[in-house]
């Protein structure tokens, strides 16, 4: 299982009810309804993605949180809410993170850090946006028109009130390495946010 | 005809016939002492009977689904494209049973059957009948086929009410409902669509109070408009433009009241062809049972609360340009299934054929019913 899922999975606890907030083609809701008994739905637009979840058994809805939002869902209705690698996708990210902690006690975010040193290094050198295996895109066609660093992240949820329950950092293959630990906003390639509202446990 | 049968195609199949004599209770409060249901079936049931599919059938559907009742026939049955081997409702893996339900007019007791208190047909003597009814009917039938649970309950528009229905009435005796372009309750709108329709019939002189039988006659007239009313919000804007668009008939304007557009004698040709081979009386009770849907309404509207009582899983499909029952009315299904906490998936195919997309297979309904289906299938061990 890829790294990242792996560590999500510790803090989905057996019978939660999960939402997966651009869950791709199903492969972390599929492991957790087997492995954790988790119930629960996928939001996702890509019809591909929509096909191999009704395949493999995940209840996936199609919607799309930019035009059409997160107003079906009732308050307080999931256990926790994930969003892997899509908070950078979406038009406002700061909307998103409140919608999370409406409809759940706990959000579960990971994105791509734009201070990695790579992407540093290569904006300095060349002058170009940079690319690399996390941000495989040109500067016109990228879907990841909201890009931050981990400093952003954090200063936007003291912000709002939320609270940062743990965090890993892991490299590009979602390995942990120690030196993302050390000196994460520059050598950490993506991180895996535990989050909640300041007056939640 | 077909030469030869498609490979994919169910083949020559052969409708048959159950008859009930233990009455059943309607919703209306009447009783029907006994009655008739035809039915078709493909591919086999296996030995543990958990691999049936019943297909609900919309307004002017019947038994007749899949395949061919004979090397003469012009056209396979109403849902061919989606019920074959290979096909979404794969019958090399499914035992698919298709009826025609109570009140019909394609061989089940309907109101051009006769009454056997009087030995004359029912004509508007035949008790109004809901969703509900059928439902009750089609677990009957189930009962009949030794069919305990269905895989899976599949119906488009009117058909897909039915297997929503189903999920209700007989929550433990279904794994799957696959809701298709259909809707929790009809608009306004909808409802005045089917009185047009309905006022085209019985204001029509050889209607005769919905005796017609009687007088060796059929309100021909008045159910050829309600066909042209109900056919043109099957199809989309879009769709009428692309088959029609503003052409002639002949050259130039007539300045005349005949049809000269092509799109006028093409919804003339549809209504007078189902005018010859649909009961008035059957139309009336399909609209019906169309507005008195509205499984919420005994839960003070709330939908959710409705839904509360089904354990099964949902497939629902909506297409983008159906007016009919917008893709919105199926949000509304799917958003009441969340907050019960059902399993449902949904997905909007963009199609441009309106509501009869549900009859077309597009390759994003196909891949999309295929993969739900197939996972179906693994589940009963089919």
């Amino acid at each position: 299982m890829r790294p990242d899922l792996e560590i999500i999975q510790q803090w989905i606890k057996p019978g939660h009810h999960v939402l997966d907030l651009g869950c791709g083609d199903g492969t972390l809701l599929d492991y957790l309804q087997r492995e954790r008994r988790a119930t629960g739905f996928g939001l996702e637009i890509n019809p591909d993605h929509i096909t191999t979840c009704m395949n493999r058994g995940v209840a996936v809805i199609e919607q799309n949180l930019d035009t059409q939002g997160l107003d079906n869902f009732d308050d307080g209705m999931f256990d926790v809410v994930l969003m892997t690698q899509a908070l950078q996708a979406v038009r406002r990210p700061d909307k998103v993170l409140d919608e999370m902690l409406r409809l759940g006690r706990e959000g579960i975010v990971t994105f791509p850090n734009f201070a990695h040193w790579r992407l540093r290094w290569g904006l300095a050198l060349s002058g170009r946006m940079p690319e690399s295996e996390a941000l495989p895109y040109k500067w016109y066609n990228t879907p990841n028109i909201r890009l931050c660093t981990f400093k952003d992240f954090e200063a936007l949820c003291r912000q709002k009130g939320i609270r940062i329950k743990s965090r890993r950092v892991v490299d590009g293959q979602h390995q942990n390495s120690w030196s993302a630990r050390l000196w994460p906003n520059l050598l950490g390639e993506i991180a895996i946010y535990r989050i909640t509202r300041e007056n939640e446990q | 005809m077909p030469d030869s049968l498609p490979a994919d195609s169910v083949g020559i199949v052969t409708p048959q016939s159950y008859h009930f004599d233990t009455p059943i209770e309607l919703a209306c409060g009447q009783k029907l002492g006994s009655y008739d249901l035809v039915v078709e079936t493909y591919g086999e049931l296996n030995a543990d009977a958990s691999n049936a599919v019943l297909i609900c059938h919309a307004l002017s559907g019947h038994h007749h689904a899949a395949g061919f009742h004979s090397m003469g026939d012009r056209k396979p049955g109403w849902w061919d494209s989606c019920i074959g081997p290979g096909k979404p409702i794969d019958t090399n893996r499914f035992f698919v049973v298709s009826l025609n339900n109570l009140g019909g007019c394609h061989g089940s007791t309907g109101p051009s059957s006769d009454n056997p208190a009087t030995g004359k047909p029912f004509g508007p003597e035949f008790p109004v009948i809901t969703v509900s009814d059928w439902v009750k009917s089609q677990a009957l039938l189930a009962d009949r086929l030794g069919i305990e649970c269905w895989a899976a309950v599949v119906g488009g528009s009117l058909g897909g009410m039915q297997a929503l229905q189903w999920s209700l009435d007989y929550p433990d005796r279904l794994r799957h409902a696959v809701v298709i372009a259909s809707t929790p309750r009809l608009t306004a709108q909808n409802i005045a669509f089917n009185e047009v329709a309905r006022q085209a019939i019985t204001s029509d002189r050889e209607f005769h109070g919905g005796r017609y039988y009687d007088f060796d006659t059929l309100p021909r007239r008045g159910l050829m408009l309600a066909r042209m009313v109900g056919h043109i919000t099957y199809l989309s804007d879009a769709s009428m433009g692309e088959k029609f668009g503003r052409e002639l008939r002949e050259e130039a304007y007539k300045f005349g009241y005949d049809a000269e557009f092509q799109v006028e004698s093409y919804l003339r040709y549809q209504g007078e062809r189902f005018s010859e081979s649909f009961d008035a009386n059957t139309y009336l009770l399909m609209t019906r049972a169309l507005d008195y849907f509205d499984p919420a309404y005994e839960h003070g509207g709330d939908l959710s609360r409705a839904i509360a009582a089904a354990t099964c899983e949902f497939l629902v499909l909506s297409f983008s340009t159906d007016w009919r029952f917008t893709p919105q009315r199926s949000e509304e299904m799917v958003n009441a299934m969340i907050s019960a906490r059902k399993k449902v998936s949904y997905a909007e195919i963009d199609a441009p054929w309106g509501h009869d997309a549900f009859l077309i297979p597009t390759p994003r309904y196909t891949d999309v019913f295929t993969a739900y289906m197939d996972r179906v299938a693994r589940e009963v061990g089919a």
